[in-house]
C-alpha cells in the first residue's frame, strides 16, 4: 500500500516540479543570450558605434524585411541540418568538430556531379542523386577518426579537427584542379542550372532546403529520445563502461554515429549547393559548423531548442551583412556575439551546477 | 579490539612521544557511502604507523584528510594537541606534513636540485650549489646516497622516492606519509624504502606507511591499525608487536582485516547444504582458463560450480577476482581456455549472448559501470534489455511498460526511490544496489556472478543482500559469490576458493577448519 500512495504524491508533485524545471531551463538558456546582447553592446559603444542602431539594423534586416527574412529562412536549413549531425554525435559524447570538412567534401562532390546528371534525368531524381552524394561522401570523410575513435580509442576531437585542414584543403583542390568549369576563367565548379534546383517555397525565395533541415532535426531529435537505437547512443554518451557492461556493441555504435552525424553535415554542404548556390567556388568555406557549436550547447541538445538558436543567429548573419555596410562593423561581429555567448554559457552553466550542489 | 585485550596487558609504561597529529572521531562521507565512519587515531612523532586495508577501506580519504586535500565532515584534528584544521596542501606542509605517492611526482627532464628549488617565489634565482649541499646534507642524516646534479628521470623510481623524501626533509617536513610507496617498487627498492623508514622513525619523525603487503606492515611498522568499511577495526600496538613473532603477528592482522567475529557464533549461520546437487551436471565449468590482464594476469583458473551452489571467491582485493568475472561475464577477451555453460561452450559468445544464455554479473562497480547515474532509474532497470519486447516495440519505446516494470520492481525489491523517474545516481548505495539485483536476477537465471555485493553498504541492506543471493541458489542457479568479506563467505558458500595474484591457491569446502584453512591460504603458508 505504500508504495502505491508514495506514487500518487509524486504524481501530483511532478506537475509542479515539470513547470519549475521549464522556467529555470528557459532562464538558463535565454539569461546567457540576453547577457550576451547587453555586452556586445558595450563593445559596440567602445568602438564608437551605436549599439541600438546596429541592432536595429540586424534585426531590421534579418527579421523584418521581407527579403531578408526570405534570406534568413533559406540559411536557416543548412544551419540546421548541421545542428541535427551535432546533436546525434554530442548526445552519444562523440565530439565531432570536423563539419566544416564534411560539410565542404560534400559540397563539392555534390556540386561536381549533380550539374553534370541534371539534364539526362528528371529534376526530383537529380536532386535525390546530389543529396544522396553529398551525404555519402560527408560521411567518409568521418571514416578515419571513427575507426581510429572506435578500435584505437583516439580522441575524436583532436581527429576531427585534423581531417578539418585537409577536407577544407582537398575541397579546394579538386574545385581548382579536378571538377573545374571549363567555360569560366574563375575556379569553379559547373553551376546546376536554376530549374533543376531545389523547389522555392510558396511563390517565396526561400529554398524548400528548409523544410530538409526542420524535418532532419525533429527526426533526429525524436530518434535520440524515443528509439532503442538512440537510448543505445545516449548510453555510450552517458557512460562507455555501462554501455560495454550493458552487452552493447559500443565500437559498431560508435561508427554509425560517426556515420551518421558525417553524412547529415554532408547533405548540409548538399542541400546549399542544391538549394542556394549552385556551385562552389574555390576556398568557399562559410563555416557553418563550428559556428552551430555553441547554438547546439545553448539548446542543451534539445531539438526544438535547437531550432530557436539557429534561427536567432540566422537572423544576426544575415543582418550582419546588411549591417556591416552601414555602421562599417564587420559582419564577423555575429561570431564575437557568439563568442561572448559562449563564455555566458560557460559561466551560467557553473552557477546552475553550484546551486544545484546546494539545493541538493 | 586487540589493543585493549585483556590477556595482553602493557607492561611497559607509556613513555612513547605525543602525538603530532590526532584523529577524534573523523567522519568523511560521499553520496551514498560512509568513507570513514568516526576514526580515532593518534600519529606520533618516532613511530611508524601502518595503514592496512582493503581497497575502498578508506586509507585513502584518511590520507587525503591528513594531507589537506579533503575536510572531515565530522569530527576533529589535533596538531600537536591543539585543534586545527588542515584546510590546504600548503597548510599541510606549513605543518610539516609531506606526501611521497607511489609515482614519482619529481620533474622528470630536471636535475635532483632544480627540482628542490622548484618551490622557490619566481623572482628568487635558484642557489644551485647552495641546495646541492643542503640536499646531501639532509640525504647523509638519513643515510641516503644520492648525487643531486643527477637528471631525475635517468633514476630509478626507488632513488627517485629517496629523493623525494630528502627534498621533503630539506623543507622541514616532521611528518612523513608514504601512500602505498612500496606498490611499484621492485623487492629490493621496497626492502631499502623500509630501512630508511626505520631510520626516519629514529629521527624522531612521524611515519605513516599504506600499504597492501602484510610482510611490509609487520617487519617496518610500529604499530598497525586496520581499516575496514571506513571503520577502524583494531591494530596492533607497539607492545603486540614487540611481544609477537612475525607470523602471528601476521595472522592477527588476517583475523582483523577479514572479520573476527567468534567463530562459533556463525554455525546457525552454515548454507544450507540440501540446494546444492553434486549429481547433476554442473552448471558452469572454468576449464584451465588464462587472461591476459594488464595488472593481474590470470592463469590455470579451473572450477566448477553446480546448481544451487554458491561457491565463494575469497582473497585479498586485486588479485584477479575482478578480472574472473569481467572474463566470465564476456567484458574481458581470454586468451586460452574454455568456459562451459549447461554444457555448451560460451567463451567465443559476446556479452549479449551469455546473458541471454541466462549468465548474469552483478557488478561491484555500481555506479562505475553498473548504470548510467544520469538516467532515470526505470531505463537503467532495463539497461540490459533494451530493444526488447514487451518495453520497445519495432525499435519505439512503451513508456508505459518501461514505467510498469519499474514500479513493480520498486514493490518486489524494495527499492526506496522519491519516483521511478529519478536518476538513478541520486540514489543511495544501497538502492542502487537493489536497482542492480532487480535487473540481474529477473528473468531465467542460470548463473550468476556477485562481486563485493554488500560493500559500501548498511547493515539493513546487507542483510537483504544476503538473502536474495541464498535465494537466487535455491531457486537452482549456480553462485559465484566474490567477497573480501571471510564472515560472508564462510555462512553463505558451499565452497571457498582462495585467489591469489590471478591464479586460484586452493578450493576448500566450507567445514569447521574452513577459516583457518583459508587464512592459511591468504597469507601464503600453504604453498
Amino acid at each position: 500500500m505504500s508504495a502505491d500512495t508514495m506514487t500518487d504524491t509524486a504524481q501530483t508533485g511532478n506537475l509542479q516540479r515539470k513547470l519549475h524545471a521549464i522556467s529555470n531551463t528557459l532562464l538558463m538558456s535565454l539569461g546567457p543570450v540576453a547577457a550576451a546582447f547587453v555586452l556586445s553592446g558595450v563593445i559596440l559603444l567602445i568602438l564608437d558605434v551605436n549599439p541600438f542602431s546596429y541592432y536595429g539594423y540586424v534585426f531590421g534586416r534579418g527579421l523584418l524585411s521581407p527579403t531578408g527574412v526570405q534570406a534568413t529562412l533559406t540559411r536557416m536549413g543548412p544551419l540546421l541540418l548541421i545542428a541535427a549531425s551535432l546533436i546525434v554525435a554530442f548526445r552519444a559524447g562523440i565530439w565531432n568538430l570536423g563539419g566544416d570538412a564534411q560539410f565542404l567534401v560534400g559540397a563539392v562532390f555534390c556540386a561536381a556531379f549533380t550539374p553534370l546528371m541534371a539534364p539526362h534525368v528528371p529534376v526530383w531524381i537529380g536532386l535525390l542523386a546530389g543529396a544522396a552524394i553529398s551525404a555519402i561522401f560527408g560521411a567518409l570523410w568521418t571514416l578515419v577518426p571513427a575507426f581510429l575513435r572506435a578500435y584505437q580509442g583516439l580522441n575524436e576531437i583532436i581527429t576531427t579537427l585534423m581531417m578539418n585542414f585537409l577536407g577544407i584543403s582537398l575541397a579546394s583542390v579538386l574545385v581548382k584542379l579536378v571538377f573545374l568549369d571549363p567555360n569560366t576563367t574563375v575556379p569553379q565548379t559547373r553551376t546546376l542550372a536554376v530549374e533543376d534546383r531545389l523547389p522555392t517555397l510558396f511563390g517565396t525565395t526561400i529554398s524548400s532546403g528548409l523544410i530538409i533541415g526542420l524535418v532532419a532535426i525533429l527526426a533526429v531529435h525524436f530518434m535520440m529520445t524515443k528509439t532503442a537505437f538512440g537510448l543505445r547512443l545516449r548510453v555510450v554518451g552517458g557512460n562507455a563502461s555501462a554501455a560495454v557492461h550493458a552487452g552493447l556493441a559500443v565500437p559498431l555504435l560508435t561508427v554509425a554515429v560517426f556515420a551518421i552525424s558525417g553524412a547529415l553535415a554532408g547533405l548540409s554542404g548538399g542541400v546549399a549547393i542544391l538549394g542556394q548556390y549552385g556551385n562552389v567556388r574555390a576556398d568557399w568555406n562559410p563555416g557553418y559548423s563550428l559556428a552551430v557549436v555553441p547554438l547546439v550547447f545553448l539548446a542543451r541538445f534539445n531539438g526544438f531548442a535547437a531550432i530557436g538558436f539557429v534561427g536567432l543567429f540566422s537572423i544576426m548573419s544575415i543582418g550582419a551583412e546588411s549591417a556591416a555596410r552601414r555602421t562599417g562593423v564587420p559582419n564577423y561581429f555575429t561570431l564575437v556575439t557568439i563568442g561572448i555567448l559562449l563564455v555566458m554559457l560557460a559561466i551560467s552553466e557553473y552557477y546552475g551546477a553550484k546551486r544545484q550542489k546546494a539545493g541538493a | 579490539m586487540l589493543d585493549a585485550h585483556p590477556s595482553s596487558p602493557s607492561t611497559t609504561p607509556s613513555t612513547e612521544a605525543p602525538p603530532i597529529v590526532t584523529f577524534e572521531g573523523v567522519t568523511k562521507r560521499y553520496p551514498g557511502i560512509i568513507a570513514n565512519d568516526s576514526i580515532d587515531m593518534e600519529f606520533r612523532a618516532g613511530e611508524v604507523h601502518v595503514l592496512l586495508g582493503e581497497n575502498g577501506a578508506g586509507k585513502s580519504t584518511l590520507v587525503s584528510m591528513l594531507s589537506g586535500l579533503q575536510q572531515p565532515d565530522d569530527g576533529r584534528i589535533l596538531i600537536d594537541g591543539v585543534e586545527k584544521p588542515i584546510s590546504s596542501p600548503a597548510e599541510a606542509l606549513d605543518i610539516g606534513i609531506s606526501t611521497v605517492f607511489q609515482h614519482s611526482m619529481l620533474v622528470p627532464s630536471l636535475t635532483l636540485v632544480e627540482n628542490a628549488t622548484l618551490g622557490r617565489k619566481w623572482w628568487q634565482r635558484p642557489d644551485r650549489s647552495g641546495t646541492a649541499k643542503a640536499m646531501q646534507d639532509a640525504a647523509k642524516r638519513i643515510g641516503v646516497t644520492l648525487d643531486p646534479m643527477a637528471v631525475t628521470g635517468d633514476l630509478s623510481l626507488g632513488e627517485r622516492q629517496q629523493a623525494e623524501i630528502t627534498r621533503a626533509l630539506m623543507r622541514g617536513a616532521r611528518f612523513l606519509i608514504l601512500d602505498e610507496a612500496t606498490a611499484m617498487l621492485t623487492p629490493n627498492d621496497a626492502a631499502r624504502l623500509g630501512e630508511l623508514m626505520r631510520r626516519l622513525a629514529a629521527e624522531g619523525m612521524a611515519v605513516v606507511f599504506i600499504t597492501h603487503k602484510l610482510n611490509e606492515a609487520v617487519a617496518y611498522g610500529d604499530r598497525i591499525s586496520v581499516l575496514r568499511l571506513g571503520k577502524k577495526v583494531g591494530g596492533l600496538s607497539p607492545e603486540d608487536l614487540k611481544s609477537l613473532d612475525a607470523q602471528e603477528a601476521t595472522n592477527q592482522v588476517v583475523r582483523l582485516m577479514f572479520g573476527t567475529r567468534d567463530t562459533t557464533a556463525s554455525a546457525d549461520q552454515k548454507p544450507d547444504m540440501s540446494t546444492v546437487d553434486r549429481g547433476a551436471k554442473p552448471s558452469l565449468e572454468v576449464l584451465a582458463l588464462y587472461a591476459d590482464a594488464a595488472r593481474v594476469p590470470l592463469s590455470n583458473l579451473e572450477f566448477k560450480v553446480w546448481p544451487g551452489e554458491i561457491l565463494g571467491i575469497a582473497g585479498i582485493d586485486g588479485n584477479g577476482q575482478k578480472q574472473l568475472a569481467a572474463a566470465l561475464a564476456g567484458q574481458a577477451p581470454i586468451s586460452d581456455g574454455r568456459i562451459v555453460l549447461d554444457g555448451a561452450y560460451i567463451d567465443r559468445l559476446s556479452i549479449g549472448q551469455r546473458r541471454a544464455k541466462g549468465l548474469r554479473y552483478v557488478t561491484d562497480d555500481r555506479l562505475g559501470e553498473g548504470t548510467v547515474g544520469g538516467f532515470p532509474m526505470s531505463i537503467n532497470l532495463l539497461l540490459k534489455e533494451i530493444g526488447r519486447m514487451p518495453y520497445w516495440r519495432g525499435g519505439l519505446e512503451q513508456p508505459e511498460a518501461i514505467r510498469e516494470n519499474a514500479r513493480q520492481k520498486v514493490k518486489d525489491f524494495d527499492i526506496r526511490t522519491p519516483s521511478i523517474d529519478t536518476p538513478v545516481g541520486k540514489l543511495s548505495g544501497g538502492n542502487i544496489q537493489k536497482v542492480l539485483l532487480a535487473r540481474e536476477l529477473s528473468g531465467s537465471a542460470r548463473v550468476v556472478i556477485f562481486e563485493k555485493p554488500t560493500y559500501g553498504l548498511d547493515l539493513a541492506n546487507i542483510s537483504a543482500t544476503q538473502m536474495r543471493i541464498r535465494e537466487t541458489a535455491q531457486n537452482g542457479a549456480a553462485v559465484i559469490l566474490i567477497s573480501t568479506e571471510l564472515d560472508e563467505l564462510l555462512s553463505l558458500s558451499h565452497r571457498i576458493a582462495v585467489m591469489d595474484q590471478g591464479g586460484i591457491a586452493g578450493i576448500v569446502e566450507n567445514t569447521e577448519d574452513a577459516r583457518h584453512k583459508i587464512g592459511e591460504l591468504m597469507s601464503g603458508v600453504e604453498k
